[in-house]
């Protein structure tokens, strides 16, 4: 048995019997299915519900269902002090907390105008680049999971590790924080955290390329995502993506560098975007190439961080901290580059509440996500999976 | 001193775009608001609101092509309902600029512009969802966050929670 070319007659089946042309199957209906990935979907990484309508195995829309983790955090931050928003800003982003953390102590020290120790703006950016290669451990890890890569995650998560225990050193918590104040810091670094901090910086260097030996030179890892879920420049920025996300389509725009806060503008480190040559730009592996980049960048911020630093002497890191926040009334929009991309806050205030009025937060993923739709549209199932994993959701962030 | 100086910087390019949009639709948007934090103006014409967003997204000199935020945004004692837009433009220039549209709290509703930046769809979502500000020419309006038969929206200044969701108790 033998198929023929059918081109140009339809959905037709035939078969060739010595010279006669056989109709094995005719007019077949394909029908639209509907397909639904999540909640409880590992490859969602979080609870996030797909609708997908496909035809056979290709996707004609995905639709994205949000909110299961939806925890009121607008509402929460008019119920509470300024300060007292710090720990809901580590549950948004439950992987990048410190990140979180700045981005709302920023956008509060902008409203207030008050001036900032050196070495806590220091502290600070080491804490932040630290969780920035944990968050991005996390997404290179899982997203060598959804293919199919376990090795690499384990690996991922060993490193993690020792970054998680680091900061619990710092912070007295693994994962939520609260150690960036707004004005400064809950405390100073331990004695010897800079010490370990540079030992890690050593340990990690090497490991790093271990990692993309792993990940990205390898063949079945680079065949899922080459060239998968394009997204072009233009289309990449209508949509409001921010982070590696939008650096994966070559735009090359960091907030650390286009808007510059703390003390970023005296550090030297690169924005890493896709040349083209070993990836398709905007493709799911040049936002992966992009994150594994950033962490060996990441690594360079921390050690001229360490070797800047001021010494700890007569400092106190509580020094700058307002005794009562009440800022002038006004508006304020501050945002920070997180490992997922721009964390903003817009603030209210009325000027006699300690409260604010309103507390929006502008979460990276929520924004990357919208872009789902037309991401998804015409690629096969299993794609779906390599593009939500390039996405990088954290849906904590997403629902707030 | 010198930190100083690059907020005046900031609120001088904005003032430069806002000066661009203001030449050409003269009353239609308010003064503009030299502030230091988000400098700002408002839509006072909000029939002309998409037509504004559009102008300020292709404008050559302008090209805010890049919508950071939309927030929605009580205001209770004016008795209105708004959004708050920050724009910026990327690759192109260095000014960002903010937009305040409102509308009235009882059966006001807004033009989209999820037409114009596609990022706005699903942020006009949640300020619906959130304020139950209605916008008109949305490709689909429904709820994003909360259920879709929540009832109430729960950022507005007034809100009182249902008491039973589904026979589940809510208040606790």
């Amino acid at each position: 048995m033998q198929e023929l070319d059918t081109a140009g007659l339809g959905s037709v089946r035939v078969t060739r019997q010595s010279d006669t042309v056989v109709i094995l199957e005719k007019d077949l209906a394909t029908e639209q299915m509907v397909l639904a990935m999540g909640p409880q979907h590992p490859s969602t990484h979080g609870v996030l519900k797909l609708e997908c309508l496909t035809d056979g195995e290709v996707i004609t829309e995905a639709v994205p269902y949000l909110g299961y983790l939806h925890r009121c955090f607008e509402k929460c931050c008019e119920n509470v002090d300024y300060p007292a928003v710090v720990p809901y800003t580590d549950r948004l982003d439950y992987l990048a907390g410190m990140n979180s953390e700045f981005a709302y102590a920023i956008t509060v020290e902008k409203l207030l105008d008050i001036e900032i120790p050196r070495r806590v703006e220091f502290i600070r950016v080491i804490v932040a680049e630290l969780n920035r290669i944990a968050s991005h451990l996390v997404a290179i890890g899982t997203y060598g999971i959804d293919l199919g890569a376990f090795t690499p995650f384990l690996f991922c998560f060993r490193d993690r590790e020792i970054i998680l225990g680091l900061l619990e050193w710092a912070s007295g918590a693994r994962m939520l924080y609260n150690y960036i104040w707004i004005g400064g810091l809950a405390c100073d670094v331990p004695a010897d955290f800079l010490k370990r901090v540079k030992e890690f910086v050593t340990y990690f260097r090497p490991k790093a390329v271990e990692l993309s030996e792993l990940l990205t030179e390898n063949e079945i890892f680079v065949k899922r995502t080459w060239g998968i879920g394009i997204m072009p420049a233009d289309v990449a920025i209508n949509y409001g993506w921010s982070g590696p996300m939008l650096r994966g389509s070559g735009v090359k725009w960091d907030l650390r560098r286009n808007d510059p806060y703390s003390i970023y503008p005296e550090l030297d480190f690169k924005v890493p975007v896709p040349d083209g040559k070993d990836s398709v730009i905007g493709d799911c592996l040049s936002r992966h190439l992009v994150r594994a980049w950033e962490m060996v960048e990441s690594l360079k911020i921390i050690e001229q961080c360490i070797d800047k630093m001021p010494s700890s002497e007569g400092f106190n890191p509580r020094s700058a901290i307002p005794k009562r926040i009440r800022p002038k009334a006004g508006e304020v929009y501050g945002r920070a580059e997180n490992p997922r991309g721009e964390l903003g806050f817009y603030l209210e205030s009325d000027g006699k509440s300690t409260k604010p009025v309103r507390c929006k937060a502008r979460s990276s993923c929520f924004v990357n996500l919208s872009a789902m739709k037309d991401l998804s549209k015409g690629q096969l199932i299993p794609d779906l999976v390599a593009i939500i994993g390039s996405i990088d959701i954290v849906l904590g962030e997403v629902d707030r | 001193m010198e930190e100083g100086k690059v907020i005046s910087q900031l609120v001088q390019e904005s003032a430069a775009a806002y000066s661009i949009i203001h030449e050409k639709f003269g009353s239609a948007i308010s003064d503009f608001d030299a502030n230091g934090t988000m400098p700002f103006f408002e839509v006072v014409d909000t029939s002309r609101w998409t037509e504004i967003a559009l102008f300020m997204r292709d404008h050559p000199r302008l090209k805010f092509n890049y919508m950071a935020c939309l927030s929605g945004v009580d205001y209770p004692a004016e008795g209105k309902l708004g959004i708050v837009c920050n724009f910026e433009s990327l690759t192109h220039f260095h000014h960002k600029l903010a937009v305040k549209v409102k509308c009235a709290r009882d059966g006001g509703s807004l033009q989209s512009v999820a037409l114009v930046w596609h990022t706005a769809n699903w942020h006009e979502r949640e300020a619906y969802d959130m304020f139950g500000i209605l916008f008109t020419g949305h490709p689909e309006l429904k709820r994003i966050l909360c259920p879709d038969d929540w009832v109430g929206y729960p950022l507005r200044k007034d809100y009182k929670v249902q008491d039973q969701y589904h026979g589940i108790k809510v208040p606790y």
